[in-house]
């Protein structure tokens, strides 16, 4: 018998369609990766002047392209530094969350019985706490600082992660090339570091990204209660409390680290959904 | 009564955003009134998508780009949204694969089964209820006043599917489509199911085009024979002049396959004359909660005894839930038996694979049903393979390279898969790496899981090949599992009959065709199709199918 | 119903109910017990010894965190929420006065935005792919993906600023006449509609597409039936459940999430209540009104699973 040749199956495959990311993927991730660099290094673009105090709610000008806060000091300097926070924070929070999440859920996958049991139970009372009211019990106990804020948000959005990981891990458990390593002797690290981790990781990194969404929607929302960072610190959500007062009068000063939030959450949504799409087409 | 069929130049394509792909093209036919056209071809082939143009019907993302379609004097092609839906369930109706999958789940059975005559506006409620009844009674449905209240998890595959052919009858349609309508059964169900569509098709006489992959099945159903490959038409020919002298060397192949002939064994003399390589005593497994005795509460083996030689096979047949997968899993290690041993090479061998020693666990290997879900989608080909290489021989470097590759050539495939992901691979490309992989362990003893069950008959073929050839060259023991009579016989030394948890029956090569041997062996070969006109007519006429 | 029935539902019920026992130690952990000492806290770091010592005498704090958790349990089933530490009222007559606020902006909420998102949601997933979809899809991924604060401050800007309809902040407590009260309502009732309409309508979309891709549609296709008989009597019982569950889930961020909503119009509901609460630090009307949120969030959740319960007739008709 002649070795099968290796052709591309000629029998049609539907709707199988070019990899490709289209427009509104590529925009969502220059955006997003445009922030993380401002993050990183955004202190550094500024001159040593830039935030030097001026006329009070300035509107937009050359000197100050976004206008000045309620102090005079200039916007656009405000929101690159408030990026560190904004997006800092939150991605410490959901790398922490799904790390936490994804190493838990594998655990509990590969023990099964009343470990599985017991880790599933706890984390579902924890969601029966609503996120914000779970972040504002936190900062009332222990008071509103960084790495309180984190380990809030981290805590909040452990159980969805662990939800959905544990849902990936247990289906990859029952497959037959995990019961093909178990029957070799394989232990149970090597199931849970080369069998089942490299098949969880990439729908995680969607649900990442989801994650990532919500803790920033969430600090935002906590920082414009007066109840996240605290000052002299200040990150997005922080600016917008700082200028409601001229929401009236429609300044921009309230306007663009509003807009900042939304052009980071929406990136990120746009850059999943591409990516999660090209996932589901390639599959 | 029927409707003429006639279909010229058929071309059906699925369409993307930039580019479109041909999924049928240049199909023709024509069918007398009261006609069975078979579509025959492997999965891929074009076959469904064809029986659903019939209705003008294309699946989403899809569309008919060119041809006629014409039933009795309607050009299908022609017609608008509003027309075709009155062509749907009344002119044409369909008969799904899987009927678990094709009914409602949260509405009667009998709604859903008078749906059609309710959605044209055939006949009121009560008249349809009496009509579906009658149907029922005529499909030899049990309980059929009753039945119609019930929902669909609560009936069935076999009943589902004969449901199925009610709420397709109920309108009178000229033209009935079945799509592998008995794939998913068991072989003793399926011959209820075909006898009753039979009758039903040729009472009628309707027209009717069946789909399906079993030429065996085909020959009991169809008048003409259209056998496609990767959309195209390969052949369209009487059923008679297809199974006697086809003009195809694809219908040869499909035919080789559909009667496989007997592989050689790798048995000696010789071997018979040692200890068994593979002792089962008196093992029973189940699930769920263990009770005072030990005993857990769903058994699902009961006293198995086995023994199996070097080089010998020995195939496990039975049908759905009788318990054979459950037996490879038992003695592979990955199932706690809860009473009994397992004897390999004269020693007892643990319960369980985290009491068994490496060697132990490297002399016996499982090939699992479905390669698909038998190799990870996130490893290479190259790393599936060295893995047990690395972890049973410590192989490092050049040697592992240069033994993959020779195992990659074992299984007849080229080097640069090794580079691949499954993803990559086709069906049958799969159960080869699959073999392979348990190859590599070098073991004494393969369990084979319904390997060739899940791929196209041409294809299983070839891998019972390897199988026979491997089995010779390395002087392998093999427990082959399979619902299917007609490899098992084809491979295997002996066959074990399981039914229920419980081995009924051996009966060695040598004996296939002598008899008489258990009543249940004799059932399940008698209802496995042959590959012959008037086959179905003679296992009805007798005594146990007369219902 | 049968009494597999009856058994599953009592079965949720009790699993509820020790969900929020669960959530009641955990509340009482991080706010009572993870802090520390609560007079040292309370009187400040140069408070003199004795008077601590007094207040840890007056807290209870003497006693062990078990024995004090009953205790504090026990009071709190019986209603009694402590005393503000800031107002020198009762935590329940806190509440009083707002949760009705709270309740009829919920209340009028959910009437609005429940039947539209449905409604939305249904044509969405229909129409798959159209312009409708594609235009629904697209607002409610931007309305999702931003703040409320954001949402409510377009609102403003749209209704208030440039349009001058309606008045930018709102005092429920002063509402003499149907139009005062309809123009107190209009914005924060708008801007959360504008929430809670994009999460269940994409729900609502997600779980009715789900069902129209499922192989028993194609069925009905094939017997001749219209869309609108597919998606009704076909594809949407089937997607009950998953829709019972946005709605509820949509339904406790009302009761919760409405936070920012209620601080930017200056609303006197219960979430102002808390994060003023939580501002000054005042433990015991933190406690109850998590409380009071997570209980609703029980029970809601609670009725969506029945409500999916109920639609499965494989629960309901067992083989």
């Amino acid at each position: 018998m002649p070795a099968i040749d290796v052709k591309p199956a000629a029998a049609p495959k539907p709707r199988r369609r070019t990899r490709r990311l289209g427009a509104l993927g590529l925009l969502g991730i220059a955006i997003l990766a445009g922030w993380l660099l401002v993050a990183l290094i955004g202190p550094w673009l500024l001159s040593g002047d830039a935030i030097g105090a001026a006329q009070v709610f300035a509107p937009a000008s050359s000197a100050h392209w976004l206008g000045t806060d309620y102090l005079g000091r200039d916007m656009l300097a405000r929101i690159v530094l408030g990026a560190r926070y904004t997006v800092g924070v939150a991605l410490l929070s959901t790398v922490l969350a799904c790390g936490t999440g994804i190493l838990l859920a594998m655990f509990a996958a590969a023990s099964g019985g009343w470990i599985d049991a017991v880790l599933s139970r706890a984390l579902d009372t924890l969601t029966s706490v609503p996120s914000k009211m779970l972040a504002l019990l936190m900062v009332a106990a222990f008071g509103a600082s960084v790495p309180v804020l984190v380990t809030t948000a981290a805590v909040i959005y452990v159980p969805g992660a662990y939800r959905i990981a544990r849902a990936l891990a247990v289906n990859i458990y029952a497959m037959d090339y995990v019961a093909v390593a178990c029957a070799r002797g394989e232990g149970r690290l090597y199931l849970m570091v080369r069998e089942i981790l490299p098949n969880i990781v990439g729908p995680m990194l969607v649900d990442l990204g989801l994650r990532f969404v919500y803790v920033v929607l969430l600090l935002a929302s906590m920082s414009f209660l007066g109840l996240g960072v605290q000052p002299p610190a200040a990150d997005w959500g922080t600016l917008v409390r700082e200028n409601i007062g001229v929401l009236a009068d429609g300044g921009v000063a309230v306007i663009a680290p509003a807009l900042a939030i939304a052009s980071l959450t929406i990136a990120v949504n746009l850059a999943i959904d591409s990516l999660a799409g090209r996932r589901g087409r390639a599959r | 009564m029927g409707a003429s069929v006639d279909v010229r130049d058929l071309r059906v394509v699925a369409q993307s955003d930039q580019d479109e792909q041909v999924l049928v093209e240049g199909v023709s036919f024509s069918m007398r009134p009261g006609e069975v056209l078979a579509l025959i071809g492997e999965s891929g082939s074009g076959k469904t998508t064809t029986a659903l143009a019939l209705m003008g019907y294309a699946r989403p993302g899809c569309r008919i780009a060119g041809g006629s379609i014409r039933i009795g004097e309607v050009e299908v092609t022609a017609l608008d949204a509003a027309a075709q839906r009155r062509l749907r369930g009344r002119t044409v109706a369909y008969i799904a694969q899987s009927a678990a999958a094709s009914f409602n789940p949260s509405r009667t059975l009998m709604d859903q089964v008078v749906e059609p005559v309710r959605i044209h506006g055939l006949m009121p409620r009560e008249e349809a209820e009496r009509k579906a009844v009658a149907l029922f009674r005529e499909l030899a449905l049990p309980e059929p006043e009753r039945i119609g209240a019930r929902y669909p998890h609560q009936v069935s595959g076999g009943q589902l599917q004969r449901l199925m052919a009610a709420m397709a009858m109920m309108a009178d349609p000229d033209v009935i489509v079945l799509d592998e309508p008995t794939t998913a059964l068991d072989v003793t169900t399926q011959i209820e199911v075909l006898g009753a569509f039979r009758r039903v098709v040729r009472e009628r006489q309707v027209t009717a085009v069946y789909v399906s992959h079993d030429l065996a099945v085909v020959a009991q159903m169809a008048d003409h024979v259209l056998v496609m490959r990767h959309g195209r038409p390969r052949e369209y020919a009487r059923i008679e002049q297809v199974l006697e002298a086809p003009a195809e060397a694809y219908t040869r192949e499909l035919l080789a396959a559909a009667h496989p002939a007997p592989r050689p064994s790798a048995l000696t003399p010789e071997a018979t004359a040692e200890r068994a390589l593979l002792e089962v005593r008196e093992l029973s497994a189940g699930y769920g909660k263990v009770d005072a005795k030990g005993r857990p509460e769903q058994l699902i083996l009961h006293d198995i005894e086995l023994k199996l030689w070097r080089g010998q096979t020995i195939g496990v047949i039975g049908e759905s839930g009788s318990g054979k997968s459950t037996l490879a899993r038992c003695i592979a290690g990955l199932i706690e038996p809860c009473e009994g041993y397992v004897l390999f090479d004269n020693r007892y061998l643990a319960r369980t694979v985290a009491e068994r020693t490496r060697e132990n666990l490297r002399r016996i290997q499982m090939v699992f049903q479905i390669a698909d879900t038998a190799l990870n989608p996130a490893q290479e080909i190259g790393e599936i393979l060295a893995r047990p290489l690395r972890f049973y021989f410590g192989l490092r470097g050049a040697p592992l390279r240069q033994r993959v590759a020779e195992l990659l050539d074992l299984v007849k495939l080229p080097a640069a898969v090794a580079g691949r992901r499954p993803g990559g691979l086709s069906g049958g490309q799969k159960q080869r790496i699959n073999l392979a992989r348990a190859l590599a362990a070098q073991p004494d003893l393969i369990l084979c899981d319904e390997v060739t069950s899940a791929l196209d008959p041409v294809v299983a073929a070839a891998i019972l090949d390897l199988i026979a050839e491997l089995r010779r060259e390395l002087n392998l023991a093999c427990l082959f599992i399979s619902h299917d009579l007609h490899t098992v016989r084809a491979l295997c030394d002996e066959v074990v009959v399981m039914r229920h948890g419980r081995k009924l029956a051996q009966v060695a090569r040598e004996d296939y065709a002598r008899g008489p041997h258990h009543p249940y062996y004799e059932l399940l070969a008698r209802s496995v199709p042959e590959l012959r006109r008037g086959w179905l007519d003679e296992v009805l006429a007798q005594p146990h199918h007369a219902a | 119903m049968s009494a597999f029935l009856l058994r599953l539902v009592a079965r949720r019920v009790g699993l509820a109910l020790l969900s929020l026992l669960l959530v009641s130690a955990m509340v009482f952990a991080i706010t009572a017990v993870l802090p520390g000492d609560a007079a040292t806290e309370q009187l400040g770091q140069d408070a003199t010894p004795e008077a601590v010592a007094a207040l840890r005498e007056q807290l209870g704090l003497g006693q062990s965190v078990p024995v004090r958790y009953a205790h504090w349990l026990g009071r709190l089933v019986q209603g009694d929420f402590g005393r503000s530490m800031v107002s020198d009222a009762t935590v329940s007559e806190l509440l009083s006065s707002r949760l009705p606020n709270s309740l009829r902006l919920a209340a009028v909420t959910a009437a609005i935005s429940i039947p539209l998102a449905l409604v939305l949601g249904i044509l969405a997933a229909v129409r798959r792919g159209s312009w409708f979809d594609r235009a629904v899809s697209m607002g409610t991924v931007a309305i999702v993906s931003v703040p409320e604060f954001l949402v409510a401050t377009i609102a403003v800007l749209v209704f208030a600023v440039h349009l001058r309809w309606l008045p930018a902040l709102s005092y429920a407590s002063d509402i003499s006449s149907l139009g005062q009260m309809l123009r107190a309502f209009a914005m924060p009732v708008l801007t959360l509609c504008c929430v809670t309409v994009a999460q269940m309508l994409r729900m609502t979309r997600a779980a009715l597409i789900d069902q129209l891709e499922a192989p028993y549609i194609e069925m009905v296709r094939l017997k001749g039936a219209t869309g609108a008989r597919l998606v009704l009597a076909h594809a949407l019982p089937n997607a009950i459940g998953p829709i019972a569950n946005a709605v509820a889930l949509s339904m406790s961020y009302l009761l919760g999430g409405v936070i920012v909503v209620e601080t930017i119009f200056n609303y006197p509901g219960v979430s102002k209540l808390m994060v003023d609460g939580v501002a000054q630090r005042d433990i015991p009307l933190v406690q109850a009104c998590t409380m009071i949120f997570c209980a609703g969030y029980l029970v809601l959740v609670m009725l969506a699973d029945l409500c999916g319960i109920l639609a499965n007739p494989r629960l309901r008709h067992r083989r």
